[in-house]
């Protein structure tokens, strides 16, 4: 298990360090957009809308975490396309602020962690990231795979903006990823001109399915707060992904040496 | 097993060993991600929105 162990140890130091970054950027630009959208879903209200996009009552007036959980209950009947935060609102949520914080930075943490494990394991099988300027491209893969494509379709959204059903959405979502990624690897690995076509065919597939979208597009959310979301999050995870491409590239070259993962220098 | 022995890993061996742990990121991300559970989906609220994972 020599290889499993240096694929999880080469995505444990990349994904940490690239994790502690994007945590740090989404403190900065999109964590304070979903604070400031979730204002407008506390209120419950907006003008000329009779589906109240989230009609958490009148009494949480602010968006601090205990008055939203109070109101919860009181509004359990929203509306299904609109539905923000139908569902979990009784069960146990961080506390705004620091500890909304903290588990914000864990589940960065972990799931840069995923996202290392599967950028080490799939690269490895087209011969590994020999250096930190080939991780970058693999960088950008990762993020045309992961936001790029699914973030057509689906576009970063905050919180009170209408969507379609969450299990279509996540079917298209990962649907999308999984073509994009096969696409890209038949017209970067396979090298001859029917493939290719095949590839970018599996590229735009999803989008000539079309991702689930809700019944009406109407929401609380100003679009210019929403704009500001969608280029928040997509440069951040531009971001992460390049670096997180360039230091997989540097460490594994670094801890392993020319010869890859295949060799345990560490043992 | 030492370094001579490392360098004939067999070839199924390695695909096995890089799909585990393809298998694994997978895993992970699925959970933080894509899990329905209500502490999951709280505790991770503000990284899905800001990672555009579909979420609500």
């Amino acid at each position: 298990m020599n290889i499993f162990r240096n694929v999880v140890f080469t995505a444990a130091a990349a994904g940490l360090l690239a994790s502690v970054v994007m945590a740090g950027m989404q403190a900065v630009s999109t964590d304070p957009l979903i604070l400031k959208a979730e204002t407008y879903e506390s209120v419950g209200g907006e003008p000329a809308h009779d589906h109240a996009a989230h009609d958490h009552g009148t009494a949480a007036t602010d968006a601090t975490a205990p008055a939203v959980s109070e109101a919860a209950p009181a509004a359990s009947e929203s509306a299904p396309v609109v539905a923000a935060h139908e569902h979990g609102e009784d069960e146990w949520a961080p506390q705004d602020g620091f500890e909304r914080f903290v588990f914000n930075v864990l589940a960065n943490l972990v799931s840069g962690f995923g996202f290392a494990l599967i950028l080490v394991a799939v690269s490895e099988f087209a011969g590994g990231i020999s250096s930190w300027r080939s991780g970058l491209l693999w960088g950008f893969a990762g993020f045309a795979v992961f936001t790029l494509a699914p973030g057509l379709g689906l576009p970063p959204e905050l919180p009170a903006m209408p969507a379609a059903d969450l299990g279509a959405r996540q079917v298209w979502w990962i649907s999308t990823v999984a073509a994009t990624a096969a696409g890209l690897a038949l017209i970067a690995f396979r090298g001859t001109v029917v493939l290719s076509i095949v590839g970018v065919a599996l590229i735009v597939a999803p989008h000539i399915v079309g991702a689930p979208q809700p019944a009406s597009h109407e929401s609380p959310i100003p679009p210019d707060l929403h704009h500001q979301f969608v280029v928040a999050s997509t440069v951040t995870n531009l971001i992460f992904w390049v670096l997180l491409g360039g230091l997989v590239g540097a460490l594994r070259s670094r801890f392993f040496g020319s010869s890859g993962l295949a060799r345990n220098q560490l043992a | 097993m030492n370094t001579t022995s490392l360098t004939q890993v067999s070839s199924s061996s390695r695909t096995g060993q890089l799909l585990l742990a393809a298998f694994l990121g997978v895993f992970i991300v699925g959970v933080v991600g894509f899990s329905h559970l209500a502490v999951a989906h709280n505790a991770a609220h503000d990284y899905r929105h800001s990672m555009a994972f579909p979420c609500h």
